[in-house]
């Protein structure tokens, strides 16, 4: 037998892959197939759906129709991929080198959300952000809001909704990607003169806070100017107090690839959500999900809804190639040192 | 030449309750190759990271080139490191692994690549510039990091066991290689080892470190021929401690009573300033093995003892002969009266032991005689 593995040595690897290959074949590939075969029928749940292959105008028809909530996905996702990272970073940053002998707690309560589902948390933030909740009510009462405030049913709800949600695919990644980072790197660094990243980290930190707080103010359809201010100071702040040299030089270049992995992670899966929009946001805050969710499930239109979903995946593939291939490679973090 | 580089004025450093380095006071003299040396765990590591300003001392104060720099952070510090595991950046080439720390100082563009050049140069590795550390060797990674420090021109550049990685013929090669650089760029060295082979080849001077002190401090061969403690006697090369006690003095010269019952000879001076018990040291190969029926000159010492163990080594054999109260000592011959295994003492052959009186140490006998010689581990 021994000799057997040895010389036909792809047996191992084969006999490993096995359940994994199955388990995708039948639970992933049949529905798959099955939905790219609906989406070229024609017809309707009474009448009965025929297949055809001329039926390929589905795809132009549906994306036509619904490329407003295509667009919408994605401008959320990203801005709360975005808002996830500035969230995460320091999070992930704490734990893996302040973390101490509470490391693995404070690993557990990122994890913790977990272990209510996903739409029970959501329902929560329902809670917490409605209109006289446990926030925005008392300030309204005294008065430090107007009256007729309110974040549920905006933009910024589905996208605070969605961070909270996704921060632990973030979160870990880039913990992970810190943790492996050897200290003696940093003290390196610093024995060859990375002190603090003065005034570099000002004007850095201003500028980056100042876009990246300016374009979320966009998304959620705010004061985007009042936000890009906030966002400078405190970025600004940062960087002059925060940020060291041998961060910017070694540590955050050396942790990208936890970034990418974090991004990956919480830009997929936010593209294709539908109950952050579906319970914190109002109609005119709807995904390319919800949109999917009710051609399948409520109008049973499947033929639309299996073209949405395969156009979802093939713009999804194509947006992950592009980025991997800005992002994805080890050059990544020479440049960013370099910069 | 003889200004002070580097100023230690009773630094200890606590780690909770346990004392890692323990009111260590001494000074480097500018452009010295010096060294820290004693076994795993006595604190040089904390010694050295002390003066890079990755820890600061509990109490006492550091200073280099008169400066006093206790509490001022790496990069404020005109000292470089080489780390134990070398610490390149993984994620930078040579060159600008090299470049860092002129980068950071905001050395010119044109002037950075000259210099980068340059060391690369003085390390041999020329031609390397475009590679990743995870693309060269461990001698090259041990010359990179050496570069990278010396390019900042340092006033003391820090190394913690640079040679610890390499296999044996490598660290032989890169010793010799790092005192030429040293000579060639005059910049103090201060070098933590636990070879003491590796620190006698290279150093000026070697402070040998035991449990957060250091005992003694000295030139290579001071600390060789006359150590001052057991513990350095046998740190550094083999000894042979014998416990003796003081019958008087003749001339210039101490009488000793062994417990054999013989009587040795030693400088008096060796015995100034000792007060308590003291054991009489001598080197393996001072002393000769003689016939007992050879008549030896008045000015050797003479024990008669039996060889009770041989081992050929090559350039030299190892004896052990056994005195009269059973103690054993360590003799090593050079290969060169006797060569070939019929002319070798062996086993059970009667033999006289004679060495030199000004040959002899003597250390404080602080364990009351029960260990007769230490350091036999450390022959090759
Ligand atoms: N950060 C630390 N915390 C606790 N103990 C430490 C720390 N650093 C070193 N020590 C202890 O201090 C002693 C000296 O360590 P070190 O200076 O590294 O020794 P060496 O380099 O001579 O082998 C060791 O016993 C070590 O366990
Ligand atoms: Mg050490």
């Amino acid at each position: 037998m021994g000799t057997f593995l040895k010389r036909h040595h792809w047996v191992t690897p084969l006999a490993l892959l096995t359940p994994g290959i199955l388990w995708l074949l039948v639970f992933y590939l049949w529905p798959a197939l099955q939905m790219f075969i609906a989406s070229f029928w024609h017809g309707t749940l009474e009448t009965g759906f025929v297949f055809s292959l001329d039926n390929w105008t589905n795809y132009p028809d549906a994306v036509g129709q619904f490329a407003p909530f295509y667009l919408r996905s994605v401008v959320y996702a990203a801005a709360a991929t975005m808002t996830t990272f500035l969230i995460a970073y320091p999070l992930a940053y704490t734990i893996a080198f302040k973390g101490g002998r509470f490391k693995n707690l404070m690993l557990f309560l990122v994890v913790a959300p977990f272990f209510t589902s996903f739409l029970l948390r959501t329902i929560s933030w329902k809670i917490i952000l409605g209109d006289v909740g446990p926030i925005i009510g008392p300030l309204k009462g005294i008065g430090v809001l107007p009256q007729d405030f309110h974040i549920l049913a905006t933009p910024m709800a589905v996208i605070a909704g969605i961070t909270y949600n996704f921060l632990p695919f973030m979160t870990l990644p880039v913990y992970v990607a810190l943790e492996k980072v050897d200290v003696r790197l940093v003290e390196a660094a610093k024995d060859l003169y990375a002190g603090p990243w003065r005034p570099g980290g000002l004007i850095a930190g201003g500028i980056l806070g100042g876009a990246l707080m300016g374009v979320l103010g966009l998304v959620f359809g705010v004061d985007w100017a009042v936000f890009a201010v906030i966002g400078a100071a405190f970025g600004g702040f940062v960087g002059w107090f925060l940020v060291s040299e041998s961060f910017i030089r070694v540590t955050f270049p050396l942790s990208l690839s936890g970034v990418f992995a974090g991004g990956l992670l919480t830009f997929i899966p936010a593209i294709g959500d539908y109950i952050n929009a579906e319970l914190l946001g109002n109609p005119s805050t709807n995904m390319i999900g919800n949109v999917i969710q009710n051609k399948f499930l409520t109008q049973n239109d499947y033929p639309t809804a299996s073209a949405l979903s395969f156009a979802m995946m093939a713009g999804v593939l194509v947006v992950v190639a592009i980025y991997a291939k800005v992002l994805g490679t080890e050059e990544l973090s020479a440049a960013a040192a370099r910069a | 030449m003889a200004d002070i580089e580097v100023r230690l004025v009773d630094v200890t450093k606590r780690f909770g309750d346990f004392v890692a380095v323990d009111a260590i006071s001494l000074e480097v003299r500018d452009g010295e190759f010096f060294s820290l040396l004693g076994p795993s765990g006595c604190g040089k590591t904390t010694t050295l990271r002390m003066l890079g300003g990755f820890e600061e001392p509990t109490s006492g104060l550091i200073e280099l080139h008169g400066q006093d720099v206790t509490w001022l952070p790496p990069y404020k510090r005109n000292v470089n490191t080489v780390f134990q595991n070398y610490a390149l950046f993984p994620h930078l080439s040579i060159a600008e692994n090299i470049a860092f720390g002129l980068k950071r100082r905001g050395v010119k563009a044109d002037e950075i690549k000259r210099r980068v050049a340059e060391a690369l140069e003085l390390v041999q590795l020329t031609g390397y510039e475009a590679r990743k550390p995870g693309q060269i060797s461990g001698g090259q990674a041990q010359r990179v990091a050496l570069a990278r420090a010396l390019i900042n021109r340092p006033g003391v550049l820090l190394l913690d066991e640079p040679l610890g990685a390499l296999d044996l013929k490598l660290r032989k090669q890169m010793q010799v290689e790092l005192k030429r650089i040293q000579q060639e760029v005059g910049i103090t060295f201060i070098y933590v080892t636990h070879d003491q082979e590796e620190a006698m080849t290279m150093s000026d001077r070697i402070a040998v470190m035991n449990k957060g002190h250091y005992e003694q401090l000295g030139e290579p061969e001071v600390l060789y021929e006359r150590p001052k403690t057991r513990f350095v006697a046998g740190f550094l090369g083999v000894s042979n401690l014998i416990p003796v006690k003081s019958e008087g003095t003749a001339d210039n010269y101490a009488i000793l009573r062994l417990p054999d019952g013989h009587a040795a000879r030693a400088p008096r001076a060796l015995l100034d300033g000792q007060s308590g018990p003291v054991a009489l040291g001598v080197r393996p190969e001072k002393i000769r093995l003689k016939a007992r029926a050879e008549e030896t000159s008045g000015q050797y010492n003479r024990l008669d003892g039996i060889v009770r163990h041989s081992s050929y080594i090559g350039v030299s054999t190892q004896y052990i002969v056994e005195l009269g109260d059973e103690r054993q000592l360590t003799v090593f011959e050079q290969n060169v009266e006797r060569a070939t295994k019929a002319e070798l003492w062996s086993p059970g052959e009667e033999v006289a032991l004679t060495w030199l009186p000004e040959h002899s140490f003597a250390v404080p006998d602080d364990t009351g005689g029960v260990v007769e010689q230490t350091g036999i581990a450390a022959v090759e």
